[in-house]
């Protein structure tokens, strides 16, 4: 059979996704600034609710940083897939003659660029009014960057699981972040060692590692769930 | 209960017909006269306790059009996704060009262009950034390409404007505009005159003989009858009894 042109390439396929996911989002802005809004506001609230004391709130930054940084994240992933489903763009995905695997990474790395990148840019701001040295700023980036990664890939797991499902957000929350604990358990561990000014490297690596098996895993088990989600 | 009634008086009666326009018309493919044919053999379906598809058969050979009827809930869009390759049925097979679907689902997926109830197109994208995207993620075409279906098919005036401003007409017609870039020899539609005012069911009709004219297949669920030459029409018709 002879197609006019030449076919797409799989990594171009997964370029044009992200290429269409970052448009969409920019003409969607609320979107968009929804989970910076809310990671600013929960980090926000803390103070008011604890103690305005500095040496209080150092104490427990990790902790609100990675659960703020988690929930926010959890917040965009309900949009992950399902437009793309109720418009029928993943049922042409499949159709595509592509790899669904790709199609749907390229969506959610689309999500972190998005979600997880810019709330570690804002982590180190939020960090800086909750008490913390200057100095662990490049620990806090670090360590949100990379876990958000995770984040971002488990989430898409549990997005493609409850595609079928109506007022699927409950559903995905449950699924969702028991699988992220160990994400949460590391990066606060990478954040509290670099507010204290020891080294973190090895939670920091084990939040890597953590990324890793999502960059294998994730994309495959996604796909898989998205097919049966369309059947 | 459903019950299947296969209906072929209006097909097969003057296969030339098909042979004479394919001389006057540009193939689309490289084999103008390819040994393309869909078949589905003894197609079994259940949703839940519900059994939709009993014993579907039939064979789409190239230049051949099957229109499937039936009211709702027959099972015309289980049907059509169960082609596609989405759905699994619980028996029998589906043979393109004479190889099981299943072999290599992602070659033959390369050969198919479906739409469905809704076209997929996004809200927020306009026409031509739909296009781009859609059929760009299969192959790689050029901007003039777009331009060109898109006047053809009489988007011309809002190519640039976003979907969610258009009615569902003007959606439907820039479907048909991403069916034709695909240039998939096998096609699946699900009610395409959709929407449609008269002169776009008229044009559908066109685009399918048109198809059907370069050695595609179209297999098309669909409540009206559709304005293409009876001699390449096969009719398969569902009933829910």
């Amino acid at each position: 059979m002879e197609i006019p042109g030449t076919g797409t390439s799989a990594l171009e396929a997964a370029r044009l996704t992200l290429a269409r996911d970052i448009r969409l989002a920019f003409r969607k802005r609320g979107q968009l600034v929804q989970p910076l809004a809310f990671f600013a506001i929960v980090t926000t609230l803390f103070p008011l609710g604890i103690s305005p004391e500095l040496s209080r709130l150092r104490d427990v930054a990790p902790g609100v940083l990675w659960v703020a940084a988690l929930l926010s994240s959890l917040l965009a992933l309900e949009f992950l897939f399902r437009d793309d489903a109720q418009d029928g763009t993943l049922e042409q995905h499949v159709l595509s003659g592509q790899s669904l695997t790709w199609l749907l990474f390229a969506k959610t790395v689309a999500h972190w660029l998005l979600t997880g990148l810019p709330l570690a840019v804002m982590a180190p701001l939020a960090a800086l009014s909750l008490g913390v040295p200057v100095a662990s700023v490049g620990g806090i980036v670090a360590s949100v960057a990379i876990g958000s990664v995770a984040l971002s890939l488990i989430g898409s797991v549990g997005a493609a699981l409850t595609l079928g499902v109506k007022r699927s957000g409950a559903l995905l929350s449950l699924l969702t972040l028991p699988l992220s604990m160990p994400v949460l358990i590391f990066g606060a561990r990478a954040t509290e060692l670099a507010i204290k000014g020891e080294g973190f490297a090895a939670p920091l690596y084990l939040l890597g590692a953590l990324a890793v098996l999502g960059i294998t895993l994730a994309p495959l088990a996604a796909a898989a769930a998205v097919r049966i989600s369309l059947e | 209960m459903l019950t299947l009634r296969v209906d072929t008086l209006t097909y097969g009666a003057k296969p030339l017909n098909l042979r004479d326009s394919r001389a006057i018309v540009q193939p689309l493919f490289a084999d103008p006269m390819p040994e393309r044919r869909l078949q589905a053999e003894n197609l079994h379906l259940w949703r839940g306790d519900r059994h939709v598809l009993k014993g579907v058969r039939f064979a789409v050979n190239a230049g051949e059009c099957l229109q499937i009827t039936g009211g709702n809930g027959a099972g015309k869009t289980s049907l059509l996704r169960t082609l596609s390759g989405i759905m699994y049925p619980e028996e029998g097979t589906i043979t393109w060009c004479g190889a099981n679907i299943r072999r290599d689902i992602q070659a033959f997926h390369s050969d198919l262009a479906y739409i469905g109830h809704e076209p997929p197109l996004k809200p927020d994208l306009t026409a031509q950034e739909n296009l781009r995207y859609w059929v760009g993620v299969r192959r790689r075409l050029e901007e003039a390409e777009i331009d060109h279906e898109l006047t053809r098919l009489g988007c011309d005036q809002w190519r640039t404007r976003p979907i969610r401003t258009l009615s569902a007409g003007q959606k439907r017609r820039v479907a048909l505009a991403g069916l034709l870039l695909m240039a998939a020899p096998l096609w699946l539609l699900d009610e395409p005159t959709t929407n449609l005012d008269t002169a776009g069911q008229r044009l559908v009709g066109t685009l399918i003989e048109e198809h059907l004219a370069k050695g595609g297949l179209a297999v098309a669920a669909i409540h009206h009858e559709l304005e293409v030459s009876s001699a390449v029409i096969r009719r398969l018709e569902l009933s829910s009894k």
